[in-house]
């Protein structure tokens, strides 16, 4: 007869699944944060078919379904459900999206000829297409087999000219705006300082400006004027004529008539120009590239200078500083900087890194620009360099802490031996303690990536904008402008969120963004983590 | 009475008569050298002369602080905080703590073997000609020359000559062992420490070092710390016992296993005590 003190189970054996619940708990909240990251964010993309409802009240609607919730106040025993379409055509409805009860609806059906456009301006459009009026001004009716064909050739003909419109308007034109302000600058000092040559010289250089200028602008107008002024006929839901020229439309699509293959493809031409292209539409549509772009450099430049920073800082405190109070007390600032709230670091990186260091450096290198154009600072104000140096000093002790640990965990044996052979403590740290402690820094600096790359409170200080006009990468010298402002993803998501005018359509994409910014800190992580392993194998050896 | 220890049957000693051992000049001269740890003596009125090209076991129970006499001939114990001593060393007539003479020339002359083979995580060739990088040289044929060398020396040669760029790590642990020798060696030191350098091995390479110690003798002379009678008597030519960090006995290793003029010496040597 077994007794109860002699029970097989162990005692504290609770105590495991006590433990376990905990990582039970983080694991569910991680992974139910992640997949409602990741179904959100990538049925954005994708087309679904759209239905032409009729309503009670005898409107109709033509419109993709957004969101099913349930009706305030309905009873909760009998929750009564309402339906969000996306109806586009805010030009004349006013707002792209529609709330309906969804009792009141009669009928639901799914016609072919629906038409789904996304266009450059008012957004996106459901319509049903009359017909396509073409550049010669022949018109080809909806119900025309060839009109399809027709449409999709016009539309990608008006594509290619809006392209070279942009082209031109935006590139070469803004270059010779760029050229025009450094010249009226030369000018203005020239002027200031009597310089009588430099003065005719500029003038004249600016009167070639504005000549090539003058020139773009008919170039432009030529392309607008002779290209396609194809337009679409079409009505909307409510039967009113809606007539769209096709340089305004970016991508159309028939929800109801494309199969799988069809909507994959569409999925993935969205997708593309989500990583690829610019915003438009105050953010709320279009691409995220120089988002992407601008944390990408920022997150690479602020490991660039954290690392050799804190590496230094912690080799001198571990190898060389004297053991003492003082050693004790820059230990405890270190740790206790990790815990500072990073707004702070943005509040002194605006006070510190922008006025003062900014403001001296524009006042030694770039005094004429200050003098002659309008006090307009050149480092003086937010940029990516500042941005970059402002969260380096925020993951600072991450890196010195990692590092100091790294130095401490070398086998005593391995510096015995460097210094017995005759080697000086430095040869010492540089040829062995470095070397062998690699991995362990480069732990520090994934930490480091890992946080920085998702900071957004101080960056807000210090430089990063709603909107760029231009990358901080370019074709012009020194071709990386680490004075310029930037986008950056964890921003962007707090402007589309939260700042949005229209916050129905930035719903979607606040959800894409965030799982961009995840991907892209994997995607950081991973690269780091895989050069981790490399030096981790190189130490790694068959030790008896 | 010798009942334990019987060196002179192994026929890989050469007992040497005392007249050549007398002409010899002394190397090392240690006198009335004491050392602390903080408050704590480890080291008292130690003196004893090394002659050239000799090898010198060091024995005593752990704690005995053979060791640390060990780590002061080339002052590996600067690296511990609070230290002092007083008397001095002397190598080649010269102090070691000459205001003068710099750590790193001392350490340059003076090689060191440690207890725990102690490989750099590098390929085997790296690790050979480390001692001969930290003083500056790059010709790649100097620095072949040199492993090439100091491998064959450390009788380690023929086992890794086709695998130099691997890294050290893959060796097994007499290999590793035999290959921090090779380091130690590279850049031609006039002493040789070895700290218990067979401890954590098995006998073949154990054995294999004990050979390599004969040889190297012709070159260098070797300070040896051992815990293996066997070990000091079979190597040795003047053994030095410790006991609670101060000299018992100093004399030739056929005096000190075959007639000890110290009972502490004799019970040690003969496993009664230790």
């Amino acid at each position: 007869m077994a007794s109860s003190s002699d029970s097989s189970t162990p005692r504290g054996e609770s105590w495991v699944w006590f433990t376990g619940l905990g990582l039970i708990i983080g694991l569910g909240m991680v992974i139910g944060l992640l997949s409602l990251v990741i179904f959100n964010g990538v049925t954005v993309f994708w087309a679904p078919q759209v239905p032409v409802a009729q309503v009670d009240d005898g409107r109709t609607i033509i419109g993709q379904l957004a969101q099913r919730r349930i009706r305030a106040g309905s009873p909760a025993d009998h929750p009564r459900y309402e339906l969000q379409y996306q109806v586009g055509l805010r030009e004349l409805n006013g707002n792209s999206y529609l709330w309906v009860d969804e009792a009141k609806i009669k009928s639901e059906t799914f016609p072919a000829d629906v038409l789904g456009l996304e266009r450059v301006e008012n957004g996106p459009a459901f319509v049903r297409p009359l017909s396509l009026r073409k550049t010669d001004g022949k018109l080809i009716a909806a119900t025309d087999a060839a009109f399809e064909t027709a449409f999709q050739a016009e539309v990608a003909a008006a594509s290619a000219v809006r392209e070279k419109l942009v082209e031109i308007t935006r590139h070469r034109i803004g270059d010779v705006n760029e050229e025009m302000d450094k010249a009226r600058v030369a000018l203005r000092r020239a002027e200031d300082l009597k310089l009588a040559d430099e003065v005719a010289d500029r003038r004249r250089q600016i009167a070639g400006l504005e000549e090539r200028f003058a020139g773009l602008q008919a170039e432009a107008k030529k392309v607008v004027d002779g290209g396609a002024v194809a337009s679409l006929v079409s009505k909307d839901a409510a039967g009113r004529e809606v007539v769209v020229p096709l340089t305004q439309v970016i991508r159309a699509w028939f929800p109801n008539r494309l199969d799988t293959w069809g909507r994959v493809q569409l999925f993935f031409s969205r997708l593309g120009e989500f990583i690829f292209d610019e915003p438009r539409e105050a953010n709320t549509e279009g691409g995220l590239m120089p988002a992407i772009f601008g944390t990408l450099v920022m997150t690479v430049f602020m490991s660039l200078m954290v690392t050799p920073f804190g590496v230094i800082t912690a080799i001198y405190l571990r190898e060389y500083a004297q053991n003492g109070p003082v050693l004790r007390i820059v230990r405890i600032s270190v740790n206790n900087l990790a815990g500072v709230p990073s707004i702070v670091f943005g509040v002194f990186g605006l006070g510190f890194f922008v006025y003062v260091l900014g403001g001296s450096i524009d006042q030694l290198f770039f005094s004429d620009q200050l003098k002659y154009n309008n006090n307009t600072p050149v480092f003086g104000t937010g940029g990516l360099l500042w941005c970059s140096l402002t969260l380096a000093l925020m993951t600072l002790p991450v890196v010195i802490v990692a590092t100091e640990e790294a130095l401490a965990a070398v086998p005593r044996g391995m510096r015995e031996a460097s210094l017995a052979t005759g080697a000086s403590k430095w040869q010492t740290i540089r040829d062995i303690l470095l070397p062998a402690s690699a991995p362990g820094i480069l732990t520090g600096v994934i930490l480091a990536m890992a946080r920085g790359a998702g900071e957004v409170a101080p960056l807000m200080l210090v430089g990063v904008v709603k909107l760029a006009p231009t990358l901080p990468f370019d074709g012009s010298a020194p071709f990386l402008h680490m004075d310029r402002k930037f986008m950056h993803l964890g921003f962007h998501v707090y402007d589309l969120g939260f700042q949005s005018p229209d916050s129905d359509a930035a719903r979607p994409m606040v959800f894409a963004t965030t799982l961009l910014l995840i991907f892209l800190v994997v995607c950081l992580n991973i690269g780091a983590i895989t050069i981790r392993n490399r030096l981790r194998a190189r130490f790694k050896g068959a030790s008896f | 009475m010798p009942q334990i220890m019987n060196p002179p049957s192994s026929s890989r000693i050469k007992v040497r008569p005392a007249a050549e051992r007398e002409g010899r000049k002394d190397y090392i001269t240690i006198k009335d050298y004491g050392f602390w740890y903080g408050q704590k003596k480890a080291l008292d009125a130690i003196s004893l002369d090394i002659p050239e090209r000799q090898v010198v076991a060091f024995i005593g129970p752990s704690g005995c602080g053979k060791s640390t006499l060990l780590r002061n001939l080339n002052r590996m114990n600067d690296l511990v905080d609070g230290i002092s001593h007083e008397g001095d060393i002397t190598i080649n007539g010269r102090s070691i703590y000459d205001p003068g003479l710099e750590v790193i020339s001392l350490r340059r002359r003076v090689g060191m073997v440690f207890q725990k083979s102690n490989p750099f995580p590098k390929s085997i060739f790296e690790n050979v000609v480390y001692a001969l990088r930290v003083v500056g040289v790059r010709d790649r044929a100097v620095l072949e020359e040199a492993c090439e060398t100091s491998l064959r020396k450390a009788a380690l040669w023929d086992e890794v000559k086709d695998r130099l760029d691997d890294s050290a790590l893959g060796l097994s642990g007499g290999q590793m062992q035999r290959l921090c020798i090779a380091r130690a060696i590279a850049n031609r030191p006039e002493i040789l420490l070895m700290d218990e350098p067979c401890s954590a091995l098995d006998p073949i390479a154990t054995g294999k070092i004990e050979e390599l110690i004969h040889e190297l003798k012709e070159q260098f002379t070797i300070v040896i710390v051992t815990h293996s009678m066997q070990q000091a008597a079979r190597v040795s030519d003047r053994t030095a016992f410790f006991y609670l960090g101060k000299q018992i006995e100093y004399d030739t290793t056929e005096k000190i296993f075959m007639n000890p003029s110290q009972a502490q010496t004799e019970a040690y040597i003969s496993g009664r005590f230790g």
